[in-house]
């Protein structure tokens, strides 16, 4: 049922001494929305520039829709729509003036895809005539999103769409890209943020300039086998010291309002807090918990060190 | 040295810092840009040691207020004693007994580790007889002894994020003032960062922070969520979170950033 939409063999960059990224293989299937998770320097930026035709690899190669990456640019870049990390538009023309602007370098017209935006630009209508630099961040990544689109491209890369960003205006952003991809767009989108994964139908997780694992959000979870609990107690600070010091701990990371605890054997819950209390004397609260996305990409990056 | 002849920082640096139990007192602080209020009488205390989480949708005004609290926009109402100063009267002073530290770290990536130290340890006038051995405590503090002298764009992230960190407290500050001091880091650095923050804490150093991750939140003595240029709701997080009747700080935010 499913095609393969984009193709990577063994891609490699190097700038000077820098490998920027090293041996990447992976493929995604048409219409699936495929997320690139990675912190700063993981070499997501250095991907998606070199499958939007922007940046050539050291080695290996690309295809998009059969099309290759370096050979086929030109007819590729009708193809892709993209969205960079920072904001690229012209900020002394308006709102549709940038619109127009990018519908006619692509030869096509607003109306004939205005489907395509609608559900988006409607929300920056009303400022049609500002110019884009005095927009709010929220309503520029709008006016963005629809000029990346308005030329109706088979396949959408959005650059980390969601650093800098507040949580509110983050889930919007992902609700966006939900609809898109109802449309049968293939998505790839790259972000910080651990909690975004889930959002995705299949991740690559990457650090360092490599793909550490690939799967959906679902397998990963799933394949996590560690035992993992979640330790809550009156001082969060002394727990976690005390945590890192016990013989049973292999890791222990703050999460939220607990600390994440994975150790080297299973153990029943009560007996384990009552350990950990005695340890660090203090009311604690054990849970054995099933890991989340951050945990797993956690123990990926302990496990490649 | 220019540094060894500036009257207004051996002035403020011999100065003691006032002992008040609040490190930060605001009252009713107010930014007018023409006709629009971008912070709007906001009144709030940060005490000595406390974690205070600073958050907000963008837009709400978080970067205004801080730039106030920290010397660099002149109010255009109400008042703000920071680490003893006035911002109004004295944004200057503010200046040199505050710490600051922002997403992309200040440290210069061509300069060596203890060159780095040694930069801002002058920029923040402490005097060049006593620079050297706040060199080797930072370096020896850090675990840094075998980096010494390293350029610092060569360094690991983890590495470089704890240096600007040490180094944003290199003339010990009651407190400081991080902005987004985790954005795009990995998850593993991003919590050795908060155990860094718990340290200085624990040390008696307040530290008052913005950020988009609300894991984060969790972590703070108090949060404050600004919404359209007013402080919504501060308390902390268990409190936040049981008055709005939900169980993490990112429904308390999406519940109150949007009113």
């Amino acid at each position: 049922m499913s095609n393969i939409f984009l193709n990577i063999n063994n891609i490699s960059k190097s700038y000077g001494d820098i490998q920027a990224l090293k041996d990447i293989n992976f493929s995604v299937d048409e219409g699936e929305l495929f997320g690139l998770i990675g912190p700063d320097g993981a070499g997501k930026t250095t991907l998606i520039r070199i499958l939007i035709t922007m940046l050539l690899p050291s080695t290996g190669d690309a295809s998009i829709n059969g099309l290759d990456v370096v050979k086929d640019f030109k007819k590729l870049r009708h193809l892709i729509g993209y969205m960079p990390g920072t904001f690229s538009l012209y900020e002394d023309l308006t709102v549709e003036e940038n619109l127009k602007f990018f519908a006619t370098i692509f030869n096509a017209k607003i109306k004939d895809n205005y489907h395509l935006i609608k559900d988006i630009y409607q929300q920056i209508e009303p400022f049609k005539d500002r110019r884009a630099g005095n927009l709010s961040g929220g309503m520029k990544q709008k006016l963005a999103l629809s000029c990346a689109l308005i030329h109706k491209p088979d396949i959408l890369f959005l650059d980390e769409p969601t650093t800098g960003i507040d949580a509110v205006s983050r889930v919007e952003l992902w609700d966006m890209l939900k609809k898109l991809k109802e449309q049968n767009l293939t998505i790839i989108v790259s972000t910080p943020y651990m909690d975004e994964a889930e959002l995705c139908d299949k991740v690559a997780f990457m650090q360092k300039g490599e793909v550490m694992e690939i799967n959906t959000p679902h397998q990963i979870v799933e394949d996590y086998d560690t035992p993992i609990y979640a330790i809550k107690g009156d001082s969060f600070y002394n727990l976690l010291l005390a945590l890192r010091k016990m013989e049973l701990t292999r890791t222990a990371f703050p999460f939220g309002e607990s600390i994440h605890l994975t150790t080297y054997e299973e153990f029943n819950e009560n007996e384990l807090n009552k350990i950990i209390c005695d340890y660090s004397n203090q009311k604690t609260e054990t849970k054995r918990i099933k890991a989340n996305i951050e945990d797993c990409f956690m123990a990926k990056m302990l496990k490649n060190k | 040295m220019i540094v060894e002849q500036n009257p207004i920082r051996d002035k403020i640096m011999a100065e003691k810092t006032n002992d008040s139990k609040y490190v930060v007192s605001v009252k009713d602080l107010t930014k007018k840009f023409g006709s629009f209020t971008a912070v709007n009488k906001i009144s709030f205390d940060v005490t000595k040691g406390e974690i205070f989480g600073f958050l907000g949708a963008n837009g709400a005004g978080k970067t205004t207020a801080i730039k106030m609290l920290i010397g660099l926009s002149k109010p255009s109402s109400g008042t703000a004693i920071v680490a003893g100063y006035d911002v109004i009267k004295n944004p200057e002073k503010v200046k040199y007994k505050i710490g600051y530290m922002s997403q992309k770290f200040s440290l210069y990536d061509d300069l060596k580790v203890f060159e780095n130290i040694r930069l801002y340890a002058g920029i923040y006038g402490i005097p060049s007889k006593e620079i050297k051995s706040k060199i080797n405590n930072l370096i020896e503090e850090l675990g840094m002894e075998d980096m010494r002298n390293k350029l610092v764009g060569d360094l690991p992230l983890g590495w470089k994020q704890k240096l600007a960190f040490a180094v944003a407290m290199v003339h010990d500050p009651p407190i400081v003032f991080l902005d987004e001091p985790t954005s795009g880091v990995d998850p593993i650095t991003r919590r050795q960062f908060w155990e860094m923050i718990y340290k200085a804490s624990e040390k008696g150093i307040t530290v008052f922070i913005t950020t988009h991750y609300l894991d984060e939140a969790e972590y703070c003595t108090r949060a404050s969520i600004m919404v359209d240029g007013v402080i919504e709701a501060l308390d902390t997080p268990t409190k936040l979170k049981e008055n709005l009747g939900v169980k993490s700080m990112q429904e308390v935010f999406v519940k109150l950033a949007r009113g």
